[in-house]
């Protein structure tokens, strides 16, 4: 559906965005992560045709942003980082404004006003002035924007910075619930954002991609160490020996006392060894409850520094 | 085009700037309608035209100033830009909406010579002519703040550098006559777009100043799409 190839978009000495080359199918959400500056909003920029690529081509459903540009725009709803609104405009001349410049039919421009007001919650919002919403708010005018015009695919730019937790949490489901029936490329710093709301990753550093991959796949590239968590009644110096005598352990941690009268330890396995069994078998050989037992899970985090890492080298 | 054109006059007429451009203009036409027609007792009303030509200096930069820049700094351009309408339309929607606000003045001054009609025997000929020779000066220049504000990312900016050109432009004749080299005098009258005014004046509706005045406004148009098109281009 779209198709991204050797992008690349120099601003004087420096490449804001290198040699990008992606694909994103029908249906996917994809998030788009990277730090500030890594290039994804020059990237989105460029999709969305609102600036022009240095070299390289994208297209959307074969259109290319370049040689048929209103075809690609027909396609694509846009929330870039700001909302673009109008203040001095009511919510309702807005989306009437946008409906007409993103030639919605006459007979079909109520009712989709007010299908996406519905769908982002302002609908008690639409005769007041935009200057006088909040933040949040004027967010969900921005996206009630996007959605106009029924676009097959939807670019949101950083959709929930600025945001109150609660708002950042309603504006994630709604970008779920968008999912189903659009292709969405989200962009985000905000690690657990993107784990929490999409399918695939990319991920950009320094105008480059360092990794394009599911989550899972990218979390088992990187789990190449299993890290288990334990904690263990009446815990002492004899444990932590037992434990580093099993066989697939590497290296065992005491990590102190959190509940009266245990000890918790970090456990760590060589890869694809699951040990589990043998740690639970050997605490109840010499009588010391296992009370808890939970996986360390490769977080975002952790993959994201270790590839943005690596490519600093 | 049409949906850009709405949104620009609507929003001239929600904020002050279409009544005051209207309310300076009206105030110097009277003004000068007083002195050269009223106490001069004179029915020449194109008198009072060539008189407050001037104006454009103070109330062209005030309708042109926002006109693309306002939409820059607001990131508002992100939406029109990323919608499925050309860059054409959206420059000639918002100069047409310019010249909507321009057009609906003109009207309202018109109460001027009907004064004169009420009170006296006016040419209307050459009101009329004065009146065509008016108008397109006023939208050759509103072209000019057009372009003035597709330059600026600050609206200040842009009215600063509108009333400074068209002050230029203001003086361009004077400036002319005290040149004593033929070929820079004949390149700068080629420039003066105030000088073609007064055959207007005059009641002569000539079709090379009338040329003169479109295509330099369309020059204006076109070199405004162009720069914000090359914006997206740039890599500075």
């Amino acid at each position: 559906m779209i198709k991204v190839e050797n992008l690349t978009k120099r601003y004087g000495s420096k490449l804001a965005v290198n040699d990008v080359t992606f694909q994103i199918n029908e249906g996917e959400v994809v998030g788009f992560l990277g730090r500030n500056g890594a290039g994804k909003t020059t990237t989105m920029n460029i999709l969305t045709g609102y600036i022009s690529s240095t070299s390289g081509s994208a297209s959307v459903n074969g259109f290319d942003i370049l040689k048929e540009p209103l075809e690609v725009k027909k396609r694509i709803g846009y929330l870039p980082e700001q909302p673009p609104v109008y203040m001095d405009m009511t919510v309702n001349e807005y989306l009437t404004f946008v409906s007409n410049i993103k030639n919605v039919p006459a007979k079909q421009r109520k009712a989709q006003i007010e299908a996406a007001c519905e769908r982002v919650g302002i609908t008690e919002m639409r005769k007041r002035l935009i200057k006088n919403l909040s933040k949040g708010y004027k967010q969900r005018v921005g996206f009630a924007q996007a959605l106009i015009g029924n676009p097959e695919v939807l670019i949101l730019d950083e959709p929930t910075v600025g945001l109150d937790p609660r708002q950042i949490i309603e504006i994630r489901q709604l970008i779920k619930d968008l999912g189903k029936q659009h292709t969405v490329i989200l962009s985000s710093h905000i690690l657990h954002e993107v784990a929490d709301v999409c399918e695939r990753v990319i991920i950009i550093d320094q105008g480059k991609i360092v990794a394009q991959d599911t989550l899972a796949n990218l979390a088992s590239s990187v789990n190449e160490i299993a890290r288990l968590s334990l904690r263990v009644q009446g815990g002492d110096a004899s444990v932590r020996k037992a434990l580093h005598d099993l066989h697939g352990i590497k290296y065992v941690e005491a990590l102190g006392v959190k509940e009266p009268d245990t000890q918790d330890y970090l456990v760590e396995c060589e890869a694809h060894a699951d040990v589990r069994a043998d740690i639970f078998r050997v605490l109840a050989s010499m009588n010391r409850p296992l009370l808890l037992m939970r996986p360390m899970d490769v977080t975002l985090e952790d993959i994201f520094l270790q590839l943005t890492s690596e490519e600093a080298h | 085009m049409a949906a850009v054109w709405k949104k620009e006059v609507q929003s001239y007429f929600l904020s002050p700037i279409a009544y005051i451009f209207m309310a300076v203009f009206m105030l110097v036409t009277g003004l000068f309608f007083v002195l050269t027609n009223v106490l001069g007792q004179s029915a020449e009303f194109n008198n009072t035209l060539s008189n407050i030509a001037f104006m454009f200096i103070l109330v062209v930069p005030v309708l042109t100033m926002r006109l693309l820049s306002e939409e820059r700094r607001t990131k508002t351009d992100q939406l029109l830009l990323t919608s499925p309408i050309s860059l054409t339309s959206v420059v000639v929607g918002k100069y047409l909406a310019a010249l909507t606000v321009f057009a609906a003045t003109l009207v309202l001054s018109l109460v001027y010579p009907l004064v004169l009609a009420i009170f006296g025997n006016p040419a209307f000929g050459e009101i009329f002519s004065g009146y065509i020779g008016f108008a397109l000066l006023g939208c050759t220049l509103i072209a000019l703040g057009l372009f003035m504000s597709a330059l600026c990312e600050n609206q200040v900016t842009a009215a600063v550098s509108t009333f400074g050109v068209i002050l230029l432009l203001w003086m361009g004749s004077s400036i002319i006559n005290s040149i004593s080299v033929t070929w820079l005098a004949d390149i700068l009258s080629w420039l003066s777009i105030y000088d073609r005014f007064y055959g207007f004046v005059q009641g002569i509706i000539g079709l090379a100043p009338t040329f003169y005045y479109i295509s330099a406004s369309a020059l204006f148009v076109f070199l405004t799409i162009r720069t914000v098109e090359k914006r997206r281009w740039s890599e500075g």
